[in-house]
């Protein structure tokens, strides 16, 4: 059966391939530190499971030291010029997208094929991994045309790659460290000390009241931990559970799905979602790495307030 | 007695991302801190660490996409993205954002949350037509307004992902409201759930659209 871990074998060697890249790249100063960095990336997915915990542990540490001690860099060489570019685009014309639309499309098509015919009762694809094996199938399927289409010389997708790769730089790994840090904080309590805080200064019988801190305690939990699923269960247990549920009588789907949603209203709001908000603003190359946030924050509160109020409405009055 | 010392690490977050030291130094410093203070052993922090570091590399397998993607910037592709947006008649910047929020939400809604996304669709593809329809509507743009529209393409990406997902039975968000609630002996089906994902769906399309048509206005004003 494909699973996971197939892609694993493949994502090592793609990290592999920007490790060398980068190794090649004179006109990073910094080109050791890059190279380092992504190896033991690579050596990560390859060997994560045979590391052990304490291994993973000094693994995670030694990424930490080389992106905390300014190892990483980026090169300036450019393997072709603006007015290249303009000229392969006029003679590509929009033929050009047919192969960045592989990606999505075998992923899409993939997994409707998939879903909907006797191929999910065999053993061929792990069901939980169904899109992300599609997605890195579409990837080879990609590459694979752009060779013979193009033919591109035979270290361009390592250059490319390691190129924007390094553009990325440390944030690449910043939202895998920040789902370790969440580990540690549900090891070490931080959940329940949040939810009785919650519990503590809980209003007496407002409903409204109860609602408004079951939403905003969503929304401040979830910036501090970057995801909704940790503070989805504490807040449950704290406020919606037994004072919006059992109290006050209201719908548990509403009290459950739209507790989450207002949850999804922090994470657009929070650097902690770094896939979402940190990352995008390196790869964009945007000057200020919060101009994503910034960008969301008005739709994010706006929103909160309508979740509030389908809360209320149709958690209590429908 | 609530035990509030494990909240420093939290606090260390939030000073260290506001000092603007390296966010993955700042973490890991916050992680060692938070388990020394929750009364774990060193060894047991790193292990922790370590293990929830390993079992969530899936997080990173996106960038997998890059050399494509790259390769396909070699040979003209954000350029191509260019041309297609101002050749085409009545394009603006808010409008294709609206179009693309609607895909996503829809797309997501059916479950397919990989399909597109930050490497995928809006470096290569979404970014640079936005850029090229403000272009059209407000002549060459500024560094301000290069960068607003740019961080407004990645919003858009967001807000049409996360609140088109929930809609989808099998996510996991709604397997975890099911599994919290029925914890407390609420039994739900995932379909009740994810039927009251669809209100904040539609209230998310609309507030953002609306945006979005706010920034036509503004790119068009200042031409």
């Amino acid at each position: 059966m494909i699973n996971l871990h197939w892609l694993y074998i493949l994502a090592g060697a793609v990290f592999l391939s920007f490790a060398i890249g980068s190794a090649r790249d004179a006109s990073n100063p910094k080109r050791l530190g890059n190279a380092l960095f992504w190896s033991l990336v690579a050596l990560s997915f390859w060997f994560g499971d045979f590391l052990g915990d304490i291994g993973n542990g000094v693994l995670v540490l030694a990424l930490v030291g080389v992106a905390g001690t300014h190892m990483l860099g980026r090169g300036t060489a450019e393997s072709t010029t603006v007015e290249q570019r303009e000229r392969f685009s006029e003679r590509y014309g929009n033929r050009l997208f047919l192969p960045a639309l592989i990606i999505p499309f075998t992923a899409f098509v993939g997994t409707m094929a998939f879903n909907y015919t006797p191929l999910k009762g065999t053993d061929l694809i792990d069901p939980k991994a169904v899109t992300l094996v599609l997605l890195g199938l579409g990837v080879i399927l990609a590459l694979v045309t752009c060779h013979v289409w193009l033919g591109p010389p035979a270290a361009a997708p390592v250059e490319e790659g390691s190129r924007l790769m390094n553009g990325v730089g440390w944030a690449a790994v910043l939202p895998q460290m920040l789902a370790a840090l969440g580990a540690i904080f549900a090891a070490a309590g931080v959940g329940t000390t949040i939810g009785a805080i919650a519990g503590a200064i809980l209003p007496e019988g407002s409903i409204f009241l109860a609602v408004l801190l079951y939403a905003l305690g969503m929304v401040v939990f979830t910036m501090i931990m970057g995801n909704a699923f940790a503070a989805f269960p504490v807040m449950a247990a704290a406020i919606g559970v037994p004072l919006l549920i059992h109290a006050g009588g209201g719908n548990p789907a509403v009290i459950g799905a739209v507790g989450m949603l207002s949850g999804f209203c922090g994470t657009l709001m929070t650097p902690m979602a770094a896939n979402f908000n940190i990352v995008p603003a390196a790869l964009l190359e945007l000057k200020s790495q919060y101009a994503v946030i910034r960008a969301q924050v008005p739709t994010a509160l706006a929103l909160l307030v309508a979740n509030i109020l389908i809360l209320y409405v149709a958690g209590f009055h429908l | 007695m609530i035990d509030y010392w494990p909240l420093l690490g939290i606090a260390l977050v939030v000073v260290g991302f506001a000092m603007r030291f390296n966010p993955l130094l700042v973490v890991a410093v916050a992680a060692i801190v938070t388990g020394l203070l929750g009364g774990m052993p060193f060894l047991k922090v790193l292990s922790v660490l370590g293990h929830g570091f390993n079992e969530n590399r899936y997080v990173s397998i996106i960038w997998i996409v890059l050399p494509v993607i790259g390769l396909l910037e070699r040979y003209g592709l954000q350029q191509r993205a260019r041309t297609l947006i101002a050749n085409m008649r009545g394009a603006t910047a808010g409008r294709l954002l609206i179009v693309y929020l609607g895909f996503r939400q829809v797309l997501a809604a059916l479950g397919l949350t990989s399909v597109m996304g930050h490497p995928q669709t809006v470096r290569p593809l979404l970014a640079p037509m936005a850029l090229a329809a403000a272009e059209k509507q407000h002549g060459a743009l500024d560094e301000d307004t290069t960068e607003r529209v740019k961080a407004m393409s990645a919003a858009t990406d967001n807000i049409g992902l996360f609140f088109g997902e929930d809609i989808f039975l099998a996510i996991a968000s709604i397997l975890l409201i099911q599994g919290s609630l029925a914890g407390f002996g609420i039994e739900l089906t995932p379909f009740q759930l994810s039927v009251w994902a669809i209100p904040t769906a539609i209230c998310a399309f609309l507030i953002h659209g609306t945006r979005l048509l706010l920034v036509d206005r503004k790119l068009g004003r200042r031409a």
